[in-house]
């Protein structure tokens, strides 16, 4: 990424569209503080990400990319527990969220049995327990059903309600349109033009 | 305690994922006992043999396959699984210290599996008062591997190649383990003394603890 500036304001979701290999899943994985800037700088949720301790920032941010992140061996419940423990969220929180996705028939299946928009439920399931801050969405709504396209909406909703930013990235630029506040144009590694 | 949390947690996942897999179990532990039984071949059959370094063949075989269950995580662990733990605030100290609790157990399991096939198979002969030397050794051993399996996985996320790399990494750091292991037990036969063995692998572990615990958040930022 080239030149590259770019103020997600709290409250506010940005799209960012672009085709393939023009940088968006490496703008993603940068703004989650899971890639170095080697040059400029980055800050998140008002903490330096260049700085050795983001344990804490890094919690408040939640993000969906291009694999699912579940373990295949686990249950979809048992993934959601593992998960809210490892982030100390209550547990009895989960079948809420399981239902909310509409997988509470489903969560004594193995995750490697599901199907990747059940995983994708899941994976939103997963961020609403979690409740972050920043909401990162790398295609997030690709190769899903219309109701999970609207548990996306309703969960980016959700975030920017509470005063939460979102990126979310695709190449469906009328979902961008619906779901952001802006939408900018990533080609080559920078940044071209904003709505 | 949040810390020991996510290391138990870590630790219980790990340990109920290879419950269904059944990589060492069904997999490692299976090829290390049949090569425990084709091994008198290489030495013509001859039994008598086999019963005098059987305790010196374990150690070979054992920390050759222990070697491929210390580093079974590096294999299975994805770049989106870290980073999911890394977003969920993961201590990667913790990540270091509850693989070490699952690896632990399934090591020293694989390894007196391993030991107990060997006594079942060749009756090894070993030196008055040897029992409770050996079980100590395989012990400390087992700590030993897991912790230099799971440092190199460590070392090598998110690499290509990372396995080949990871075993590059295990085989020549694992040489303090293999004479401490082979020496205690040998002592005992030579009537020398056997603690400076002993406490060679114990100061291993410590030291790879240290180093794992230590450099988790450094490696993890390295490899960001």
């Amino acid at each position: 990424m080239r030149d590259l500036d770019l103020v997600v304001e709290p409250g506010e979701a940005v799209g960012i569209a672009g085709p393939n290999g023009s940088g968006k899943t490496t703008l993603i994985r940068t703004a989650a503080t899971l890639v170095s800037t080697h040059r400029g700088s980055l800050e998140v949720l008002g903490h330096d990400a260049e700085t050795r301790d983001l344990v804490a920032t890094r919690r408040a941010i939640g993000m969906i990319g291009h694999q699912p992140t579940l373990i295949p061996e686990l249950t979809l419940i048992e993934n959601l527990n593992h998960v809210a423990r490892l982030a100390g969220v209550d547990v009895a929180r989960i079948p809420r969220a399981l239902e909310v996705v509409g997988l509470s028939g489903a969560s004594d299946r193995r995750a490697e049995a599901c199907s990747f928009g059940m995983k994708r439920r899941v994976e939103i399931a997963h961020l609403l327990l979690t409740r972050p801050q920043l909401l990162l969405l790398d295609e997030a709504a690709s190769g899903l059903d219309e109701s999970a396209r609207d548990l996306i909406e309703a969960l980016v909703g959700s975030v920017r309600q509470r005063g939460g930013g979102c990126i979310v990235v695709s190449h469906d630029r009328a979902q961008l349109t619906q779901l952001c506040s802006r939408v900018a144009s990533l080609a080559d590694g920078r940044l071209e033009k904003s709505r | 305690m949040r810390f020991w949390k996510q290391a138990l947690e870590i630790a219980r996942v790990d340990l109920t994922v290879e419950g269904r897999i059944g990589s060492t179990l069904r997999i490692t532990l299976p090829f290390a006992v049949v090569a425990l039984m084709v091994f008198p071949l290489a030495l013509d059959l001859q039994l008598v043999l086999v019963s005098t370094i059987g305790i010196g063949v374990f150690w070979a075989l054992g920390i050759l396959f222990g070697m491929q269950v210390a580093l079974r995580q590096s294999a299975t662990d994805t770049r989106e699984r870290r980073d999911l733990q890394a977003l969920l605030g993961v201590d990667p100290a913790a990540r270091f210290v509850g693989r070490l609790i699952s690896g632990g157990v399934l090591m020293s399991g694989f390894l007196f599996i391993v030991l107990l096939a060997m006594v079942v198979l060749f009756d090894p002969a070993v030196p008055d008062g040897g029992w409770p030397v050996l079980i100590i050794s395989t012990f400390l051993v087992a700590i030993g591997l897991t912790e230099l399996g799971t440092l190199a996985g460590e070392v090598t996320a998110g690499l290509s190649n990372r396995t080949v790399l990871a075993s590059l990494i295990v085989a020549p750091l694992a040489l303090p383990l293999i004479i401490g292991a082979s020496q205690s037990v040998g002592a005992l036969s030579r009537d020398t003394g056997i603690l400076p063995w002993i406490l060679l692998l114990i100061a291993s572990d410590l030291a790879l603890a240290v180093a794992g615990v230590a450099l988790a958040q450094p490696l993890e930022e390295a490899t960001r």
